[in-house]
Parts: structure tokens; C-alpha cells; sequence
């Protein structure tokens, strides 16, 4: 399967088995979603579960809010995340705080699915990752899969839970890995060990980051499309590295991260966001307090640039197995 | 230099900018304001096109005269027991909001927001709903959890924040949450509350229930993009809600100008979006009843949402915290050409001969002494700022519904600081 196909899979099998977990989103019923993510669920399980909604995000979401208090399991869909800053208010204000603010009376068990992240040429309202955003907000959770198959367990264990949560889709990698070199020809999931995805019911519990390479000289911590651009950026530098792929940002496991850490004494953070008050400084922070002592060299950190997303410099932006081919050497230096 | 001068045929553009009528040192007209007669307005059926009656968003239905003599075409024909239980919960909504703005005054908590001279809007909505259809209120509506028997210490014990209050003295005062009684935990982000009914009510729809929502917000805020896109997701969907606009011409010091109150009603704003309008006289007990009925039956049978505009006057400051003498003038309360809707609904009682001044007086004393009493009770629970009232341990608490690991170390160190600092139970660091 490819990520869209996993993803589907995800929504397919929570649907039959919960008569309360409902699709919505703008083109998700009858078309099946811009991404195809949501194809043929409409058809499966009738309108009233799955349906379009009108061009408002704040809608889109406050309507699930509403649909939650009420008892359901709203699964609605932001069609790229640059979009969902009108809902923000709803996401921030209300979903994240209802549980705490009502002492448990009411909760908003909705999970937020969004395509995020650049490398398609889709200039900046169509390529924003504002995951640190929400990682910021108590009482949201943040998933982020690298995997089809880590995307459709973490997207089950999501509509489980209870709380808001927040899944970003890296829409980079919906049809195949990516190795951060946009000239080669794509790959496809086919080939990839995560591409295995059973039909069936399974899940991953938010708050396990998975070790997708075990090594012994470097720590990179990252998630999304860029596991797989780390992932090629140290088999073409020969470094030993420790590839630790988060997959949930809140609750994060800092437990992996912290032991990785400490065996390698270094650490470079990959994300695409922009820097300056990204995920990769709340990780550099964490990693600093808690790993300071068996620290060999500085914690790198590999990020987009605090500029708007740009269109025609895209590959000038994205940080690819260049700027994290630098920040290697340069930890592995001392 | 602009390019007027290359342009100086043309007069200059000016910006309109909306100013009250009256500021403090005014006198006051509301000569402009149009009472029509409690027979101007018809009742469609309920289930008329919203289109075939879009006269009622720029009317005023009434029931209620101010002579006191109710009649036209939306006269509920209440029971006198029905109206005397209406003008009770109103006496107790009036009775309960000044014991508790006396006791934010005593610095017994720090907040406090009256309903003075808007009880009928939620009084007369909460006789008309199920008790257990939902709503999805603003801060005005206390009514209704007072209508649905909601105990007045519970509701006390949330204003003092103190051990007794359930909401764990996380919100501010008056932020209820009464999941029991159908009342949705406030917000203090205005109209963030509409979507969220409209979801509720699509959500009964979806699952065949035949409880309807009901959501309030205050003039000013139909501005926010939240009161357009519940609009806009009512319509399309057909949602069985009821939108109530309680238009009380201020939100803090701004007019309802600010809000676009000089161009058109608030009910105007239900004909954009194909929903039933009505515009109606919010001081009017009857009407407020007659209205919210005739908007559940339309949203019962599947007729979909209705907006409704209630056309009030807010007697008293916005909170505690506001001052009114600094922006409007002290005439405006007294010479509201709708009068005051619990002197209105008694003086119908009266008319009829089913009510006096002698048992109103007496019910008065009763209320009061009922708050009283009350009051009392949850102060054994402690007041706001005297100590910490919660388990320190709870701050912690349901920001998730399993701890992460990241809260409980952070548990963890409150817990240290504490020990270290050696306070143990009470008292902050």
C-alpha cells in the first residue's frame, strides 16, 4: 500500500468496526478527498458518515467539537495544512482545553487529518509544516507517520484516543519514499518495508518513537519525509547513525530519544519547519538537559529557513541531504 | 502627496465611523426605536419556507403590551401556573445575580456578569426547550440552568472556585459546565460555542435523536467568523438548532453599531443564509417563549435552523470589571422603550387576577432568602483567593485523559518545589 492507501485503510477499518467515527472535510465524500485519501469510504458507509463540508475551517473543526461533545468520533479533514489556521481558535481554544476546562464532563475525541510539508512544488500556501504550532498548545496531540504503515496504525490508535489529536500527512511521501534528491526518479512504496501494510485492524500507540536504524556514532532525530532523506543522507556519507523517527511529537517519547542520545554522544534534529521556535528547539532543549554530560559536540539542528515558503526555490529551501550532510561532519568533527 | 490633486473633480472619500446615540450626560430619546403592535406580526407555520416570511427578521414579535395585556397571533396561552413559574425563575435569576455581584464586590471572588433586564431571554427559552435538549450558552444565560433546577450552591461554589466546585477552580466565574442539565462548558473566546451547537445538532440528526440544540451569543459578537460559518454549516445541513442573538445594544462599551446594527437587523442575518429569522421583543417573556417553541418545532420536524434576534437592553455593566457611567448615559436602563421583562410578565399576571404585588413582594423575600441561605452553604466551601481550595496535584489533571510523561514529570517537580519549600496542603509558593 502507499500512504493514501494506508491512510484509507486506517479510516475503512475504524469505521466498520465504530458506528460513531464519521468523515468530513471539504471534497472528502463523493470524490474521495483531492488526495483520493478518503476514496470510496462515502459509498461504503452513506452520507450522513461521510460528507463534504462548506470552505470553513473554523466550521469544519467547530462542527467536530460539537460532534464530539455530542459523542461521536469526528475524523475531519484540513485539505493542507496552510489551510488550518482558521481554525486555530477552535483547535486552540476549544478542543485542546474542553476536557480540562469541564473537569471531564465534556471531551472532544476528534482527530484532525491535514497533508503538510513542501517538496511538491506547491509555493507557500501549500508546503507549510505547523506542526510547531500545536505542539505548543496543552492538550493537543501531534502524530506524524514516515511509514504507510506506521500511518495506519498511528492513525487508529488516534480516533481511539480520546483526546484531539492532530495527524499530519507528509504529502511528500504519500506515493513513495523520498530521498531528498527531487532530480531522481520516485520511488514507490512497493519496494519499502513500511509499504507492507495488513488489511486488518492494528495499532501504535502515540508516544513510541521507533528506532528505524540502530548506530553508534550520531543521533538524528526526525520524522516524515525526513527520516527517509536522513535516512539516504547518512548511507551516502557511510556515518554510522542512530535514526530515531518520532512519529508523535505530543506525547513525545523522550525516553528512546534520551538513551540513543546517550550511547551516541551526538545529536542532529532534522524537521522542515522553519527554525526559530520549531519542534527541533523544544527537542535540542530536552536533548541538552537530560543528555548534556555524555554530549561529544554541539547539537546540530537541520530546519527550513524562517522565510515564507518560497515556490521556485524550493529545493533551495528544503532541507536535503546536503545541509544534513554538513551538520553531520560537523558534529562528528569533535 | 497623494494623487488627489491630480484628481480634484472628484470629492474626497470619508470614513463612517458609528457613534451612539447617547453618551453620558444625555438625555435620552428612544423615540427612533419601533414598538409595533402585539398584532403586527403573523405566525407562519412551521413548516413554511424560511423565504415566505423574511418580514420577520425586520419586525418585532410580541405577545406581551406594556399595559400588560398579552394577545396577537404568537400568544402561547400559557397556564397562569406556567407564566407564575417563568416570572419565579426570572425573580430568582435577578435575585441570585445580585447576591453574587455583591459578594465579587465583598472580594469573595474575583468576577461576576448580570443578566439585569435580559432574564426573559433565557427564562423564556429554557420554558419552551425539552430539559434535555442541548444548549450551547454564553455568559448571560444562567437562566437556563436555574430554570432546570441546577442547585445553587453547586453553581455558587463554581463562581468562589472553592473545593466545593466541580470544575476543579479552572475557570472563571460563571464559566459553568452542567452536562446533567444540557448546558455546555462555556468559553470565553466569543461564538466559538455556534459551530460547536450546529455539530451537536448535526451529530442528534446523524444518529436519528430527537433532541434538538440551542446556542446564544451576544450582538456584537455575530462579527466573529464562527457565528457565519455555524450559519452557513446550519443552512446547508438543515441542523435542528435554534441561533439566539441577544441584542442588548452593548458588548462592553462598543454600540451594537460596531457590529453593523446601523445597516440592518441581526435577524437579517438568518435571510443570507436561507434560515428562518425572526426578530422578536426580548423583554417579552411570552414572546421569548412562543418564538423558542415554534423554532423547536421547526427544527424537530426537520424544517432546520432558526435564528432568532432578541431585541433586549443591558441594564447593568458588562462584568464587575466595566463601568457604564463611562460610556453611556445614565438615562438609557430606565427609559428602554421595552421596559423590564420581570415588571412585565407580573403586571400581565396581575391583569388577569392570577398574581398581586403582595405575593410578588413575598416571593422576592422568599428568593432571597433562598439565595441567602445558599450563599452561606457554599461559602463553607471557601472563597476565592483564601488559600488553595484544590489539591495542588490537580492542576495536572485531565489536560489529557492519561497523564504523559511530560505532565508527570512535571507533576513531579511542583511536587519537589513544594517539599522543598515545606508547604505541604494549602498556600501558594
Amino acid at each position: 500500500m502507499n500512504m493514501i492507501q494506508a491512510i484509507n485503510s486506517a479510516m475503512d477499518v475504524m469505521m466498520a468496526r465504530d458506528p460513531d467515527v464519521i468523515v468530513m472535510g471539504e471534497d472528502v465524500g463523493y470524490f474521495g478527498g483531492v488526495f483520493r485519501a478518503t476514496a470510496g469510504l462515502q459509498a461504503k458507509y452513506g452520507k450522513t458518515r461521510v460528507f463534504d463540508t462548506p470552505i470553513t475551517e473554523c466550521g469544519i473543526i467547530g462542527v467536530a467539537v460539537g460532534m464530539g461533545a455530542y459523542g461521536l468520533r469526528p475524523v475531519p479533514e484540513i485539505q493542507f495544512a496552510d489551510y488550518i489556521y482558521p481554525a486555530l481558535d477552535q483547535l486552540v481554544s476549544e478542543a485542546a482545553r474542553l476536557r480540562y476546562r469541564s473537569a471531564g464532563e465534556f471531551t472532544a475525541p476528534i482527530t484532525v487529518r491535514s497533508p503538510f510539508g513542501g517538496g511538491i512544488f506547491g509555493g507557500q500556501t501549500h508546503s507549510q509544516s505547523p506542526e510547531g504550532i500545536f505542539t505548543h498548545v496543552s492538550g493537543l496531540k501531534t502524530v506524524i507517520p514516515s511509514t504507510p504503515y506506521d500511518a495506519k496504525g498511528l492513525l487508529i490508535a488516534a480516533i481511539e484516543d480520546n483526546d484531539p489529536t492532530i495527524f499530519f500527512e507528509p504529502k511528500r511521501i504519500y506515493n513513495g519514499p523520498f530521498d531528498g534528491h527531487y532530480d531522481r526518479p520516485s520511488k514507490n512504496w512497493s519496494a519499502h518495508p513500511g509499504g507492507e501494510v495488513p488489511e486488518d485492524y492494528y495499532r501504535i500507540d502515540l508516544g513510541t518513537a521507533n528506532v528505524v536504524r540502530a548506530g553508534n556514532d550520531v543521533t538524528i532525530l526526525a520524522y516524515g519525509t525526513m527520516v527517509h532523506v536522513a535516512m539516504n543522507t547518512i548511507e551516502t556519507l557511510g556515518i554510522d547513525a542512530e535514526i530515531v523517527d518520532l512519529r508523535s511529537l505530543v506525547p513525545l517519547d523522550i525516553e528512546t530519544i534520551e538513551a540513543s542520545v546517550k550511547k551516541t554522544g551526538r545529536c542532529v534534529i532534522v524537521h522542515e519547519a522553519t527554525r526559530t521556535g520549531g519542534f527541533g528547539a523544544e527537542l535540542s532543549a530536552q536533548v541538552q538537559e537530560r543528555c548534556f554530560h555524555h554530549l561529544e559536540a554541539p547539537i546540530e539542528r537541520v530546519t527550513g529557513f524562517d522565510t515564507p515558503y518560497p515556490h521556485s526555490l524550493e529545493w533551495a529551501y528544503f532541507p536535503g541531504p546536503v545541509r544534513i550532510g554538513d551538520a553531520l561532519k560537523k558534529v562528528m568533527k569533535d | 502627496m497623494s494623487d488627489a490633486s491630480r484628481r480634484s473633480n472628484l470629492p474626497p472619500l470619508a470614513l463612517h465611523v458609528p457613534e451612539p446615540k447617547f453618551r453620558p450626560g444625555d438625555a435620552v430619546d428612544f423615540a427612533d426605536v419601533t414598538v409595533p403592535p402585539v398584532d403586527a406580526a403573523r405566525r407562519p407555520d412551521t413548516s413554511e419556507r424560511a423565504d415566505a416570511f423574511h418580514d420577520l427578521a425586520f419586525g418585532l414579535v410580541r405577545v406581551l403590551d406594556m399595559d400588560g395585556t398579552a394577545g396577537g397571533q404568537w400568544n402561547p396561552r400559557l397556564s397562569p401556573d406556567a407564566m407564575r413559574r417563568m416570572l419565579r425563575n426570572m425573580a430568582l435569576t435577578r435575585a441570585f445575580d445580585e447576591r453574587m455581584f455583591r459578594a465579587q464586590r465583598q472580594g469573595k471572588t474575583s468576577f461576576y456578569m448580570k443578566s439585569l433586564g435580559e432574564e426573559a431571554v433565557s427564562i423564556g427559552a429554557a420554558a419552551a426547550l425539552a430539559d434535555d435538549d442541548m444548549c450551547f450558552p454564553s455568559y448571560r444565560q444562567q437562566g437556563i440552568l436555574l430554570s432546570r433546577g441546577c442547585n445553587l450552591v453547586d453553581m455558587m461554589n463554581q463562581i468562589y472556585s472553592n473545593r466545593g466546585d466541580k470544575l476543579m477552580g479552572r475557570q472563571l466565574p460563571i464559566m459553568y459546565s452542567e452536562k446533567d442539565f444540557g448546558f455546555f462548558s462555556i468559553s470565553g473566546n466569543l461564538t466559538t460555542q455556534y459551530p460547536q451547537a450546529v455539530g451537536w445538532a448535526m451529530a442528534s440528526a446523524a444518529k436519528g435523536d430527537t433532541r434538538i440544540a440551542a446556542t446564544w451569543c451576544g450582538e456584537g459578537s455575530t462579527a466573529e467568523g464562527d457565528f457565519h460559518s455555524a450559519c452557513t454549516f446550519a443552512s446547508v445541513y438543515r441542523a435542528p438548532v435554534i441561533f439566539n442573538v441577544v441584542n442588548n445594544q452593548w458588548a462592553i462599551s462598543s454600540f451594537s453599531g460596531f457590529a453593523g446594527a446601523e445597516a440592518t437587523t441581526f435577524a437579517a442575518r438568518a435571510v443570507g443564509y436561507g434560515i428562518a429569522g425572526l426578530r422578536i421583543d426580548g423583554n417579552d417573556a411570552l414572546a421569548v417563549y412562543a418564538a423558542t417553541k415554534w423554532a423547536a418545532e421547526r427544527a424537530r420536524t426537520n424544517q432546520g435552523p432558526t435564528l432568532i434576534e432578541h431585541f433586549t437592553y443591558r441594564a447593568e455593566g458588562h462584568s464587575t470589571s466595566d463601568d457604564p457611567t463611562q460610556y453611556r448615559s445614565a438615562g438609557e436602563p430606565n427609559a428602554w422603550p421595552l421596559g423590564d421583562p420581570i415588571v412585565r410578565l407580573r403586571d400581565h399576571l396581575i391583569g388577569l387576577g392570577e398574581w398581586d404585588e403582595a405575593r410578588h413582594a413575598a416571593m422576592d423575600k422568599e428568593l432571597s432568602d433562598q439565595v441567602k441561605a445558599a450563599q452561606k452553604e457554599a461559602e463553607k466551601n471557601g472563597i476565592l483567593g483564601h488559600g488553595m481550595h484544590q489539591p495542588f496535584d490537580t492542576m495536572f489533571e485531565g489536560v489529557f485523559e492519561e497523564m504523559p510523561p511530560h505532565l508527570r514529570e512535571q507533576q513531579a517537580q511542583m511536587r519537589a518545589e513544594r517539599a522543598s519549600a515545606g508547604v505541604t496542603v494549602g498556600g501558594n509558593l
